[in-house]
């Protein structure tokens, strides 16, 4: 009987071992990438080739449906889309890749996405893609060639309701001289401003200035990779650090302190305790935003449609507006809001040349038809920085704000390139679960800063299995 | 005699079904996979050989591959004991006769159907929910935290699948046997230590052979409750992997690191199997 039931036993521990190998090799593909696939999935292009999209924004993938209809009637070929789920695009693309029809069209982050992908990447240099960017520096490029092509260009900063701001500058005890949102144009009157709200804040119906700073892991990206980006911008800028070769070996973080500041100023005025941050997400900041619980929230265009989606939605789309990241760094005044892309597309090159032409095809079409270029502006909400666009651009308020950001007078972008060569994930995930240790009183900021530096070199020089 | 002989005749063929599944589901990768962490790749089909540099790699780049194997093993020796001995104490009460064990059983047994991921992210919130509560404090605080965590959710979830198989290994104990003890006066822990424990040793050696395998191999839970917080030192070793292999990128040396994780945890299993074997009595 015992012998019986061992094997019956053994022979389920077997089936257990296997099944759970299989939860493992899905956790690769299938569990944590909710795919949207649209269109055939052995789409043929005329030629023979195929048109394979892996695409990385999931706030638009169900955008991308009608758009591939669209391109199926005009010139009826197949394109397929797929999504990653947030957070897991590099996954999806390294298992995808090794399919026998790998994607035609994928994206790469900047110069430190293109030296992981770069036997990947085929040269654009002579596709319509790359001659009609509005300013072709932005494009990934060496001396040999263009590899990935920037097709939305965004901004962040700190978003703030006009209409609670409003409120406060009506209050008749308001600390400050000036008498509108707009007006903040230095870190003193941020500074100023918020803490004054802050005391104000019953009078101004807010739990908070700011909304939660989102310390959860895997929910800390506005801060490890956003708003370190400036003081490592104006860092590199200061020192004339050539980022065209990637990730530069060592950083000194010299405006470390600045950081702090405004760190610290959304950690104080915050609707959340310091030490329950670290179950916060971004979904939980944005909700508090729309439900005006709190007057500002750091974020980037990206960001209107899960303000605008929260139910019970208290922000007019004519109330919202962004300030830059203002951290008190000399010359801070002369500079606007970081804005840049990480989103570059490239095309697979060792897909065979049918499928490529047919990738690019596709692409130029959607960034120059009519309808594509109404697509673009209306359903995706991409502020395309190519010259077929002219006019308005998208309509959403956020974007709005980003494009007069960018043509004000006398006022320069911070740009994104500092973020594009943080060494990996694992820099920007090791920064954040520091902030947090930082925020909940278990660290201190020196010991933040050290480490951030120390971490950087060590994860800048990669191992000689990968150079 | 005629019986052995179809089995001898017909054995290849009702074992090839399973046999080619177990090949290309799992030799074909693992042999796959150990050829692989001998290279440089970015995808699996294009791969440059380099030799033994992505196992000192591993082992040198970081502590933390050395950090996450020594979280796995200090969680797997507290949970297999604890699933176990609670899974045991439930089998016994669940064999007595009590009004409703069948619902009972069936009440322990339903943790187990649901995923991994699932119960991390509901005990994330049960746990954070009391640990606000009452300490104004959440998981990432310290990786005490995550840990007890991480044993709490993995008992919740295995403790019913054991007892299940306890249950069996104890309604197997010939009736007499124990009728004997009584008679000869044993107390009831002797009869437990004595009589019950060697006559279920064959459920012992899966139970504990189970659940060894499942903790060490725990990926799931630990993604979803702490994934590593804070700061990776509630991440065992197959979070560290996934880790290397995406977020640094490294994956010739995350497969290095793979192909160590199973020499250890098939070592492992090996020497508890020869040794909860050698206690087995035949009833």
């Amino acid at each position: 009987m015992n012998t019986v039931g061992r094997r019956v036993g053994l022979a389920l521990a077997a089936a257990l071992m296997l099944s759970g190998l299989a939860a493992c090799s899905n956790t690769g593909g299938g569990t944590t990438s909710t795919s949207t696939s649209a269109g055939g999935a052995s789409s043929t292009a005329s030629g023979g080739g195929y048109v394979y999209f892996l695409n990385f924004k999931p706030e638009v993938a169900d955008k991308y449906a009608a758009i591939v209809k669209e391109y199926k009637a005009e010139k009826g070929v197949d394109v397929k889309v797929v999504t990653a789920a947030s957070g897991t695009y590099q996954q999806q693309l390294t298992s995808e890749m090794a399919k026998s029809q790998p994607p035609t069209i994928f994206q790469i982050n900047g110069p430190v996405g293109y030296a992981t992908w770069k036997d990947y990447c085929a040269d654009l240099t002579n596709s319509d893609l790359y001659k009609h960017l509005s300013d072709q520096s932005l494009a990934v490029s060496t001396s040999s060639g263009v590899w990935g092509v920037p097709y939305v260009v965004e901004g962040y900063g700190i978003i703030y309701n006009d209409a609670i701001m409003k409120k406060y500058f009506a209050l008749p005890n308001k600390k400050v001289s000036i008498t509108s949102a707009a007006q903040i144009t230095s870190w003193d009157l941020l500074q100023q401003v918020v803490t004054d709200m802050t005391a104000n804040k019953d009078a101004l119906g807010i739990t908070g200035v700011f909304s939660n700073t989102s310390l959860k892991p895997g929910e800390d990206w506005r801060w490890q990779t956003h708003l370190t980006d400036v003081p490592l911008f104006y860092e590199f800028s200061a020192d004339k650090v050539d980022l065209t070769k990637g990730t530069p070996a060592s950083i000194k973080f010299t405006y470390a302190d600045n950081y702090k500041n405004l760190f610290d100023l959304y950690l104080n005025n915050s609707t959340t305790a310091k030490t329950l941050l670290g179950s916060k997400t971004v979904d939980d900041s944005m909700a508090e935003f729309a439900l005006g619980q709190s007057a500002m929230i750091q974020n980037g265009n990206w960001a209107w449609n899960s303000v605008k989606d929260v139910q019970g939605n208290t922000v007019q789309p004519g109330d919202v507006h962004m300030l830059p990241l203002y951290m008190g760094i000399p010359g801070e005044e002369g500079y606007g809001i970081p804005i840049g892309t990480e989103n570059y597309f490239s095309i697979n090159a060792k897909a065979d040349a049918a499928s490529q032409k047919a990738s690019l095809d596709f692409l130029t079409w959607l960034f120059s038809s009519d309808y594509g270029k109404k697509a673009v502006a209306n359903d995706l909400g991409f502020i395309a920085p190519f010259d077929w666009f002219t006019g308005a651009g998208p309509a959403d308020p956020l974007a709005q704000e980003v494009m007069a950001w960018m043509s004000k007078p006398n006022i320069k972008s911070v740009s994104w390139s500092a973020f594009q060569v943080m060494p990996n994930q694992d820099w920007k995930n090791n920064l954040g679960a520091d902030l947090l240790s930082y925020a909940q009183g278990q660290m201190d900021w020196p010991k933040v800063v050290s480490t951030a530096v120390s971490d950087w070199s060590k994860q800048a020089s990669a191992p000689a299995s990968t150079k | 005699m005629r019986v052995s002989t179809y089995i001898k005749k017909w054995f290849p063929l009702f074992a090839l079904p399973t046999t080619l599944a177990f090949v290309l589901a799992f030799v074909v990768p693992f042999g796959l996979g150990l050829y692989l962490s001998f290279t440089k790749f970015q995808t699996v089909n294009d791969a440059t050989w380099v030799g033994l540099r992505n196992y000192t790699n591993a082992f040198t780049r970081d502590t933390d591959f050395v950090r996450a194997l020594w979280f796995t093993v200090r969680f797997a020796v507290v949970s297999v004991i604890t699933v176990n001995v609670i899974a045991f104490a439930l089998a016994s009460l669940l064999t007595r006769a009590i009004k409703g064990t069948n619902i009972f059983r069936a009440v322990f047994f339903l943790p187990n159907l649901i995923g991994g991921i699932v119960l991390g992210y509901v005990w994330l919130n049960i746990i954070n929910g009391l640990l606000i509560r009452f300490f104004q404090k959440d998981i990432t605080f310290s990786s005490a935290y995550g840990f007890w965590g991480l044993v709490i959710v993995v008992n919740w979830q295995m403790i019913g699948y054991m007892m299940i198989i306890y249950i069996a290994g104890i309604q197997n104990i010939p009736g007499d046997v124990l009728e004997a003890a009584d008679i000869d006066g044993a107390s009831p822990w002797n009869k437990l230590f004595n009589v019950t424990i060697p006559m279920v040793a064959g459920s012992i050696t899966i139970c504990v052979f189970l659940t060894m395998a499942n903790c060490l191999k725990l990926f799931d839970q630990n993604l979803a409750l702490t994934n590593g917080a804070p700061k990776n030192t509630t991440e065992g070793m197959a979070l560290n992997i996934f880790r290397t292999f995406y977020n640094q990128q490294e994956q010739g040396i995350g497969q290095a690191k793979a192909v160590v994780f199973f020499v250890f945890v098939a070592a492992i299993a090996f020497i508890q199997l020869r040794a909860t074997r050698s206690r087995e009595v035949e009833g």
